[in-house]
């Protein structure tokens, strides 16, 4: 265990900011930019593991663990999120057989 | 059983007639005929009986009043109100009178009011009416008193309005409702100002603290004279005193029992109550018997071109209730509750004749359509002309004795103010002999078959006749042998009667008496010889000449009070209309619903739909909390 934190250590902390921030940048841009919908959902878990990257490497540099377990959970949740994001997808291909996220605009005002 | 004991039982005089009321009303749609007139004039006749048996009791020089506690009603601090019956000379008189004429009338509207639909409402509002003047005249204290005040003045709407389909008549209860409110309020300002000043509304307390005022301070004038305002409201006096006159509008029994006999004279009753304020107060005096005087005179003039057979009593009712003000005025307090008793008797009797006439003649009330009724009606030929001999006072009838005991003190202050009610006097009995000559006498102008009344109708009467006749045994002066009996019996109640004493020498009244004797038959024979030697009929109001055009049109005073108030009122209303209802209700209104659509319509815009917009959205405000938090603001 103690390998990992040093291993991780050996990398300076800046370059994991920039490296999360970059991803992020990415995953939310493809979150607003795309239209497909599986991509959509896919940059989300970019944006998710954008952020675990960053509690990962905070925590190890600052050797507080509650960082990774609070990885732990946002996988947890992440995985339960993406089940019914897909089942979403799945329902809109079968009810207007696409799945461009702009055929969602019922609710206009 | 002794006073004591019957005290302990009065509540069952007020609570009978509620107790019928209470199962007419609830079995209105059940019970069938007569039943509902039984048991109304039965609770009544109950009342009256337990009433005359503590009157019988009652011993004043033993035990003067008996105070009996119900309950207590508000119970806060510095302030206690109970719910106390105060049974004593004046409250015993008043029980007699409501519940004594109060089941005669009962009895007689049960033939009287046979035919109507309505009749259990009918007894059930008479009953209930029973009980709130009995709670008037038996309260403990202002506040109970004022119970039965509400209480009356509710009932008495009611029973104007009884026969609601014909609008006239619902404007009629209006009229008095709101006559009666006017006066209302004074009676619960004067309330508020007692209860404030002493910490309690109990009679005997506050006649007791009474003393810790001084005589003519302006606290005691301001009272007493809201105190009058409401005696004005309830006994139809100037200025208040229209909607007496319109209340005819109801049935002829409650005529008879609120708007002759008992409600009306609430107010006199109410300023015997506190006879020891008024006796503080020199200037409301004044007030009391200028007001009397002007509206005894005023309606007298009016009820002499009246046609209907009830305006004519009603005016008259107002013009007596008028003296009784003006002896109260004068400090003759015993002379205006013997008044009082005379007048009930008289008074419902002419009104219970007057509607024993309407009933022979199938609802017909101009008496320049009668005549001749002397033959067919005999009884209530008989015991009207016995009423009417009464109240012009005819010696030997009540009205005689009551009446003069008034003009006596109306000399004793002023010869003039004797010459002014001798007058009220003379015009009395001008217009009751023109009413009974002119329906008892000559041919009949009819087309109606008339009838005598039922004997259900004409037994009330007679029992009325006698009373109008021997009441006046109740206050014999002593000229006649008489020991003023009343007047020392109602001493124990009402301190202000110790102050009364007539001081005029034998041969002084006596003169008078004789005076007024005279003046009244000359008067009777002039009315004679108008109304049966060539009957006389007066033409509608428009058509006479100009200055009894003026008095038959009731000096124009409904006229004034239109102009005066009911105009204005309306030009109010319709600009409040116009801008408050209108404008600013309505307008706030309304302009709460239209800003929230207008509102909507630019905010809508907001939801395009677009999932990327939301996600664009959501950073951008991310982004501006976030920065926020780091610069702050």
């Amino acid at each position: 265990m103690n390998d990992i934190v040093t291993a991780i250590r050996t990398v300076p902390l800046e370059h994991y900011v920039m490296l999360s921030f970059v991803l992020f940048s990415i995953g939310m841009a493809g979150a607003m930019f795309r239209r497909n919908t599986i991509i959509v959902l896919m940059c989300l878990e970019l944006m998710f593991n954008s952020v675990n990257l960053l509690l990962t490497a905070f925590s190890a540099h600052y050797g507080d663990p509650g960082g990774q377990v609070f990885v732990f959970f946002i996988m947890l949740v992440a995985a339960a999120e993406v089940t019914v994001g897909l089942a979403i997808v799945v329902m809109m291909k079968r009810n207007v057989d696409s799945v461009d996220i702009n055929q969602l605009n019922r609710m206009r005002g | 059983m002794d006073f004591q004991q019957l005290a302990h039982i009065a509540w069952l005089v007020p609570a009978l007639p509620l107790f019928g009321a209470l199962v007419i009303a609830a079995l209105r749609n059940k019970l069938k005929g007569n039943t509902a007139g039984y048991l109304a004039t039965a609770m009544t006749s109950i009342a009256f009986v337990i009433a005359l048996l503590a009157f019988i009791a009652h011993k004043p020089a033993e035990q003067a009043s008996a105070l009996v506690h119900l309950f207590n009603w508000i119970d806060i601090p510095g302030m206690e109100v109970a719910m106390d019956l105060r049974i004593d000379a004046l409250s015993l008189t008043m029980m007699l009178i409501v519940t004594g004429i109060g089941s005669l009338i009962h009895m007689y509207s049960i033939s009287y009011m046979h035919d109507d639909k309505r009749v259990n409402t009918f007894f059930a509002l008479l009953n209930l009416f029973s009980f709130a003047m009995l709670m008037l005249v038996m309260g403990g204290n202002f506040l109970v008193t004022f119970i039965g005040w509400e209480g009356v003045g509710l009932c008495s709407y009611l029973l104007i309005g009884f026969w609601y389909t014909v609008p006239a008549y619902n404007y009629a209860a209006r009229k008095a409702f709101v006559m009666n409110r006017i006066g209302d309020l004074g009676f619960l300002i004067a309330l508020v100002m007692i209860a404030t000043q002493f910490g309690t509304l109990d009679y005997g307390t506050v006649m007791d603290k009474s003393s810790t005022v001084s005589t003519g301070s302006p606290w005691i004038t301001a009272v007493t004279l809201l105190l009058f305002v409401g005696a004005i409201g309830k006994s139809a006096q100037l200025p208040l005193f229209t909607w007496l006159p319109d209340a005819m509008a109801g049935p002829t029994p409650v005529s008879a029992l609120i708007h002759a006999a008992t409600m009306v004279t609430a107010g006199i009753f109410l300023l015997v109550r506190s006879s020891a304020l008024f006796a503080l107060a020199p200037i409301t005096m004044e007030v009391v018997l200028i007001v009397g005087l002007l509206t005894a005179v005023l309606t007298a003039t009016i009820g002499v071109f009246q046609n209907d057979i009830k305006k004519v009593l009603a005016y008259s009712t107002v013009s007596q209730l008028g003296l009784m003000f003006v002896a109260l005025g004068l400090g003759a307090y015993s002379a205006a509750m013997f008044h009082v008793t005379t007048h009930a008797f008289f008074k419902a009797l002419l009104f219970l004749g007057a509607g024993s006439v309407i009933h022979a003649l199938g609802g017909e009330q101009d008496i320049r359509k009668m005549g001749g009724l002397k033959g067919i009606t005999k009884t209530t030929y008989v015991t009207f002309l016995i009423g009417t001999l009464a109240i012009a006072g005819i010696p030997g009838f009540s009205g005689f004795f009551s009446k003069d005991a008034i003009l006596m003190a109306a000399y004793q202050e002023h010869p003039l103010l004797y010459a002014a009610t001798l007058g009220v006097s003379l015009l009395t009995c001008f217009y009751m002999f023109r009413l009974l000559f002119l329906t008892f006498f000559g041919t009949y102008r009819g087309k109606a078959h008339a009838h005598e009344s039922p004997s259900v109708m004409t037994v009330p009467l007679m029992v009325l006749a006698v009373g109008s006749v021997v009441a006046g045994v109740l206050n014999l002066p002593h000229i006649f042998g008489g020991h003023e009996t009343m007047k020392h019996y109602l001493e124990t109640a009402a301190e202000g009667i110790y102050g009364e004493h007539l001081h005029l020498s034998a041969a002084t009244e006596w003169m008078l008496m004789g005076i007024t004797v005279g003046l009244i038959v000359l008067v009777i024979w002039y009315a004679h010889g108008r109304f049966v030697k060539k009957t006389t009929l007066d033409a509608e109001a428009d058509e006479l000449p100009y200055f009894k055009r003026l008095i038959a049109r009731k000096w124009y005073i409904d006229e004034l009070y239109a102009k005066l108030f009911e105009k204005p009122y309306g030009w109010l209303s319709t600009q409040l209309d116009a801008i408050m209802e209108k404008r600013v209700v309505d307008g706030a209104v309304n302009f709460t619903g239209s800003s929230t659509m207008r509102i909507g319509k630019l905010v809508r815009r907001v939801q395009t739909g677009n999932m990327s917009f939301y996600l664009l959205a959501m950073v951008v405000g991310i982004i501006g909390f976030l920065m926020l938090t780091i610069w702050g603001v």
